[in-house]
């Protein structure tokens, strides 16, 4: 089974929220980015999504943006990212990796090149932002070839039908993005958000995990409530932002937020 | 039929102009692109909403625009006749304004009280912000920092219009970075808000929508050479930024085979010096930005480089997905300008013609000022001159040492 499938199996056995953080990839430094992911397992994380630097990054809001700028003024390449991936597989076989990033750089490097050796470092999902359904023809058969879950997102703005076709598509877990927005943006209703988590449930068996807007505990602990999984994004990237030269206290603080939301998901 | 008929039934159900195209965008626009393509193609064969737009294309923009002999100048060249369709001079002083109002109309159909846009040389972004006063829509318009700089007087125009103009810091600070921005303003503003594009790129529809808004000034160009040459012309030259006025220009084109098109892109410092924008005619690799997929300048690793032109309006690493089909299946030739040709083109359509110009098109006129003396002066070139050049007197008089 799929590291993926097999966390969220023993997570629900266990009747607990996955907590899932993101970083970018080489921010603000390569050299940090697998200590970073290990500080985050330990805090509590139980998937970790490691961004794809791209130079232009459209769905991020300015944290991230600013974290594709620190990584590539490092010229972090898609190599370099499968070469931290498996130096973090050394230490961990089990923690599910997944790759978030925009189409272009893997178009690039060739789809199936990037299929092949983001398996062959451990690499469990790929979420492409700029990649709906629609467009998935080439890659779909590829990630499938290689056992590489494809992750989609889900809008407040995706009609039923559309939905139909996402969760037909989507594997490991559906991606709600919480508000209409850009990451880092700062509120989320969770009413809202479960009135459009209702009609999917319906329609999919796959763990439903929420992010956009969720900066600590509170937050993390009310989406919980109606959701499979919180991710955290922009408030992680923003205390390596606060660090950037000094990455002891970076990982201290990662830990810290990280630690903060496991313990209210775990209330 | 010819050749070429195909080509006039693109993009596909799903925006696809053979491999290029489609709609590559985060889940959150899929609704409002899906929304928008719907409510295009209901009104497309709508006579009322056609009649609208022509009226406004006549009474505001002042269209047509005239097919223009320019005889002093072909005769300087000693070959070809040169014919400038003149989009300078309608309403706002490009071919943009083509597009604006009927993507205005569209936000008007769809009661939408906010528009935005981003814009290059300033010549979208004050298309937008005039069709949203003359429609008492809000209106923000997103621009590189760096094209803030070079095109004040646009700047300023737009603030006069009632526009507010939003600069953009982020990568390289030019028209790449004013979409990027202008995007993630409508993923969060999308519930009242429309994003009128200013050229044929982004995601479907707009390459089409766009594309066809534009049509009209082939339309015209077509019916006016027959009717002041007495047949097609040779050659049709327009510039190519990301590809509105060419397209606009060489849709109605696209089955006489025996009428040669080149697309002319900007060289800046020249093609081989890696400083340019010139995506076609540098062959650039295949990749996927603002929502298509076409050339696109971008390094080993898949970042999109920075672009160098003189001209504000051509500084763009990627170019419409028509315009990648259309050069692999050799329809259409693309070919670039440098920026020191450009600005001797500029001066002397000045100095000759007394029309000034755009930079922009001012990269169509050096390939014209190229091609021509190579042809017979029974032959006929028609240049799509874009827009007219005040808005560049600030940076021609700054690379003149000027001051003001
Ligand atoms: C006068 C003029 N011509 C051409 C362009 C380039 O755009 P496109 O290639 O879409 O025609 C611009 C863009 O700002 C422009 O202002």
């Amino acid at each position: 089974m799929n590291r993926i499938d097999q966390r969220f199996a023993t997570l629900k056995e266990q009747g607990r929220t996955a907590l899932i953080p993101y970083i970018t990839a080489g921010d603000p430094a390569p050299e940090h980015t697998v200590g970073f992911m290990h500080a985050l397992v330990e805090a509590g994380a139980d998937v970790i999504e490691l961004g794809m630097p791209f130079s232009d990054p459209m769905a991020d809001g300015p944290v991230i943006q600013k974290a594709c700028e620190r990584a590539l003024k490092h010229h972090v390449r898609l190599s370099h990212i499968f070469d931290m991936v498996s130096e973090f597989r050394r230490r961990d076989s089990e923690t599910p990796v997944v790759l978030m990033g925009y189409l272009n750089p893997m178009e690039r490097m060739g789809l199936h090149d990037f299929a092949e050796q983001a398996a062959g470092s451990g690499v469990d999902g790929v979420l492409v932002v700029d990649m709906p359904p629609e467009e998935a023809d080439e890659v779909a058969p590829l990630f499938k070839e290689y056992h590489l879950q494809s992750i989609f997102l889900v809008a407040p703005t995706t009609s039923e039908s559309r939905a139909a076709t996402i969760c037909a598509h989507g594997e490991g877990y559906l991606y709600y993005v919480s508000l209409k927005g850009v990451t880092g943006a700062a509120t989320l209703d969770v009413s809202e958000v479960d009135r459009h988590l209702e009609p999917l449930r319906r329609l999919t068996s796959l763990p439903l995990c929420v992010g956009f807007g969720i900066r600590d505990g509170d937050t993390a602990a009310a989406v919980a409530q109606v959701a499979d999984g919180v991710i955290v994004g922009s408030a992680l990237v923003s205390r390596i932002a606060d660090n950037c030269e000094r990455p002891e206290r970076a990982t201290e603080e990662l830990k810290a937020l990280l630690s903060e939301m496991r313990h209210a998901l775990d209330a | 039929m010819t050749k070429f008929s195909d080509l006039t039934r693109l993009p596909d159900a799903r925006g696809h102009f053979g491999p290029y195209g489609g709609r590559f965008v985060s889940e959150t626009l899929s609704f409002a692109l899906e929304e928008l393509e719907k409510t295009y193609l209901s009104l497309r064969d709508d006579p009322d909403f056609q009649a609208e737009f022509d009226r406004d294309l006549a009474q505001y923009v002042g269209r047509p625009s005239p097919l223009y002999h320019a005889e002093r100048w072909s005769r300087q060249l000693g070959g070809a006749q040169i014919w400038l369709k003149r989009e300078d001079l309608n309403h706002t002083g490009a071919h943009k304004v083509n597009n604006t109002i009927g993507q205005a109309l569209l936000a008007k159909k769809g009661g939408k009280p906010r528009v935005i846009a981003e814009t290059g040389a300033g010549q979208h972004g004050v298309a937008s912000a005039t069709v949203a006063a003359r429609l008492g829509l809000k209106c923000d318009v997103y621009m590189g920092a760096e094209d803030v700089e070079r095109q004040k007087l646009n700047v300023y125009r737009m603030h006069l219009l009632g526009a507010n103009v939003i600069p953009v810091e982020s990568g390289s600070r030019t028209l790449k970075d004013a979409m990027n921005e202008a995007l993630r303003d409508w993923v969060t503003n999308v519930d009242d808000t429309f994003y009128i594009i200013g050229t044929v790129a982004g995601p479907h529809p707009y390459p089409m929508l766009v594309r066809d808004f534009n049509a009209v000034v082939g339309r015209e160009a077509r019916r006016q050479s027959l009717e002041q040459i007495g047949r097609l012309p040779d050659t049709l030259i327009a510039c190519v930024g990301g590809g509105s006025n060419a397209l606009g220009l060489f849709y109605p084109f696209v089955e006489d085979d025996e009428v040669r098109m080149i697309g002319v892109e900007a060289g800046g410092d020249g093609v081989e010096t890696g400083r340019h924008a010139a995506p076609l005619s540098a062959n650039a690799p295949r990749g996927v930005l603002h929502g298509n997929r076409t050339y696109l300048m971008s390094d080993e690793g898949g970042q999109v480089l920075e672009t160098h032109s003189i001209s504000a309006g051509l500084d763009y690493p990627g170019v419409g997905p028509e315009h990648a089909l259309w050069k692999d299946v050799g329809r259409v030739e693309y070919v670039a300008a440098n920026d020191s040709a450009v600005l001797e083109a500029f001066r002397e359509l000045t100095h000759i013609e007394g029309i000034m110009p755009a930079l922009e098109s001012a990269h169509a006129l050096a390939h014209a000022k190229v091609l021509a003396p190579t042809m017979r002066p029974d032959q006929h070139i028609v240049v799509n001159l874009s827009g007219r050049g005040d808005k560049d007197i600030l940076t021609v008089a700054k690379i003149d040492g000027v001051e003001f």
